[in-house]
């Protein structure tokens, strides 16, 4: 049975039909227990499974999740949340050099099958320690999958799948996705109550076009398909791809569009130097540059920590506004 | 109470109250859409950062938290440029950029308040030692929350300020919990000031609801700091009268907690009480300084109003020098 569920709700669902299939499944992170996780992404869980496998954890990311790592290695599955990333910073070692890192350092005697998951993105006045979205820093580090997912159906099927995955995964959740009152936006669809697993590394065409290819990832997939409709009354038609995961990459997907359309914008909530948007521009310039009718456009947050106040958040993020103006342009450059 | 004398007694009610004023005002704007993000409120713990403060120089260093209005008040920054900073303003101490958790005035030496948990350790070990190595008989105060003792910079710095002998007072301001989690459930001691053994230095329990008793213990920590003898771990309790922040639905806990320790032991009530009883400041006085404070705060919100938002294009100044 399908039934329309929040972002937040899916990731819940989701959770609580992989701790119920597997024992070896747990989570820990900060309020996540009665709290139910800071972004209602934890609801119910608590009660359903109790303090052993729900695990509210002191303020000391380094240990909880290097403890991850820890029991992954010892034949559990875990569930960690990192409450928002931006801190991971007092983290990062246990993940990078750690969780990322020991399946390859032991000639693969081991296997790290760890969710990281974690909360990102702005548009809602948490300024510059707050509102980040880094996933470009996960992906550039070899060991770690990274999951992106924008609506509530691919979150649920993601999820599941990090969860089964022997790999490392972090499993990016956007704020203003989550469908909280408290913030602005919420996505809400259709998602079906049993279980089903979508594969990581399979970009999703979100829209169909022929005229310019969107590449984008999580909240920006629904700014993008805003924009697509502001541009269809202009004669653009766009199509939307959907990357799902940064690691691994659909570079298959997004070539197929490029060649078809001829036409590539790259929208990216992360900082615009040496992240994501960069890294789909080589791709698509190493191998599909001569399909091309225009050079790569890219759209992305000018390299500036977020700053607190509404009118200089607003200039920094992309919108749906901007996309469309980015799109006219690529549609008249040559 | 021998060393506290009528005009300390005075700024001590004053700040409190202007606290309290200015938390109330801000949980009322955050409420009406004027303030953005997120606002952690400081009401309850006032006495805290008041009974520290008055032991300290304007010249001194003080870190902060996510919960660092009554840090920046006491330290002694101006109501305005604070509440235009956590509206969104130009005119603000940050120009717009920070925030309520980023707000920071370096002039009366408050280095920050702070979006993560535990920031601050390092960043006061190193005002310290600043001040050690230029010789400055300066302190540097660190205030942090239960939840931040948990964070391995609270070891790391209270270990490597005991090593160096740095002049550093990290203050615990024990609410009771980290974020929505009681802090007993993921603390390994009662009171996080026996952790002081563990680095060879001072770990003192304040009555962090009684500016009298947060005072004298500051006051002996501040002592030993300009005179060379180390670091002083005090833990000072209270009780986190409002959610983590606005909005916070505090499924975690009953009204009935919150409103027992509001109702018998609210840090203002406290000092009123105290000094009415040893004859110390008449209601009228005190009654005079809350009309003085909320003529302050109706500025200061006026002024938040009435200034300019930045300009979209300030983005990029102050990346760089």
């Amino acid at each position: 049975m399908t039934r329309e569920l929040t972002f937040a709700q899916a990731i819940s669902e989701a959770q609580a039909q992989a701790m119920e299939d597997d024992e070896k499944v747990f989570l820990m992170g900060e309020d996540v227990g009665v709290y139910g996780g800071i972004f209602g992404t934890d609801v119910g869980l608590y009660e359903k499974f109790g303090p052993e496998r729900v695990i509210d954890t002191p303020i000391s990311e380094s240990a909880f999740i290097g403890a991850a790592t820890g029991a992954a290695i010892d034949g559990l599955r875990p569930i960690v949340e990192l409450m928002f990333v931006d801190f991971f910073g007092v983290a990062m070692d246990q993940i990078y050099n750690h969780m990322a890192k020991n399946t390859y350092m032991s000639g693969g005697n081991v296997h790290v099958p760890v969710v990281l998951r974690t909360a990102m993105g702005g548009g809602y006045g948490d300024a510059a320690q707050h509102s980040q979205i880094l996933y470009s820093i996960f992906a550039h580090v070899p060991g770690l999958k990274v999951v992106v997912p924008s609506t509530p159906y691919d979150a649920k099927g993601l999820l599941l799948s990090a969860v089964k995955d022997d790999n490392p995964v972090m499993f990016f959740e956007h704020k203003l996705l989550c469908g909280l009152d408290w913030l602005p936006f919420g996505v809400k669809g259709p998602v079906p109550e049993e279980r089903y697993y979508l594969p990581i590394g399979k970009a999703d065409i979100k829209r169909e076009g022929k005229d310019v290819t969107i590449v984008t990832a999580s909240l920006m997939v629904h700014r993008s398909l805003d924009a697509a409709k502001i541009l269809e009354k202009e004669g653009i038609s766009a199509e939307i791809v959907d990357l799902r995961s940064l690691v691994p990459l659909d570079k298959e997907t997004i070539l197929n569009s490029v060649k078809k359309t001829k036409r590539l914008l790259i929208v990216d909530e992360d900082y615009l130097s040496y992240g994501m948007s960069g890294e789909i521009a080589a791709i698509v310039a190493e191998n599909a540059l001569y399909y091309l009718d225009a050079p790569i456009k890219r759209l992305a947050l000018p390299d500036v920590p977020i700053p607190f106040s509404k009118p200089m958040e607003d200039y920094v993020l992309p919108n749906s506004q901007k996309i469309a103006q980015a799109v006219r342009e690529l549609m008249k450059s040559e | 109470m021998n060393s506290i004398d009528k005009e300390l007694l005075i700024k001590m009610y004053m700040n409190m109250v202007k606290i309290r004023r200015f938390e109330e005002k801000a949980n009322e704007l955050f409420l009406n859409g004027e303030i953005p993000g997120f606002v952690h409120l400081y009401i309850g713990e006032e006495a805290i950062a008041t009974g520290v403060m008055f032991n300290l120089n304007t010249d001194d260093y003080i870190t902060s938290t996510h919960r660092g209005h009554g840090h920046t008040i006491s330290k002694g920054a101006e109501l305005k440029p604070m509440m235009a900073e956590i509206m969104g303003k130009k005119t603000g101490y940050c120009h717009g950029k920070g925030g309520s958790m980023h707000i920071a005035d370096f002039k009366v030496g408050m280095l920050g308040a702070n979006g993560v948990v535990g920031g601050g350790f390092a960043i006061a070990t190193g005002a310290a030692l600043a001040a050690k190595l230029r010789g400055s008989k300066q302190v540097a105060v660190c205030f942090f929350g239960d939840g931040a003792s948990n964070r391995g910079t609270f070891h790391e710095s209270l270990n490597m300020a005991s090593a160096w002998r740095l002049p550093v007072i990290f203050v615990c301001e024990n609410n009771q919990y980290a974020s929505t989690t009681p802090y007993r459930t993921t603390t390994s001691v009662e009171n996080i000031a026996d952790r002081a053994i563990g680095y060879s230095i001072p770990g003192v329990v304040a009555n962090g609801n009684d500016v009298f008793d947060v005072y004298e213990v500051a006051k002996a920590a501040v002592e030993r700091a300009r005179e060379g003898g180390g670091p002083t771990l005090i833990e000072a309790k209270t009780y986190r009268i409002k959610g983590h922040f606005v909005g916070d639905p505090e499924m975690y806990r009953t009204k009935e907690e919150v409103n027992e320790h509001f109702e018998n032991d609210d840090p203002i009530k406290n000092f009123k009480s105290q000094v009415l009883r040893r004859g110390e400041l008449t209601d009228e006085e005190m009654d005079d300084i809350d009309k003085r404070v909320a003529d302050e705060i109706k500025e200061a919100v006026e002024y938040g109003r009435k200034s300019p938002y930045p300009e979209p294009e300030e983005i990029y100044d102050d990346l760089y020098v």
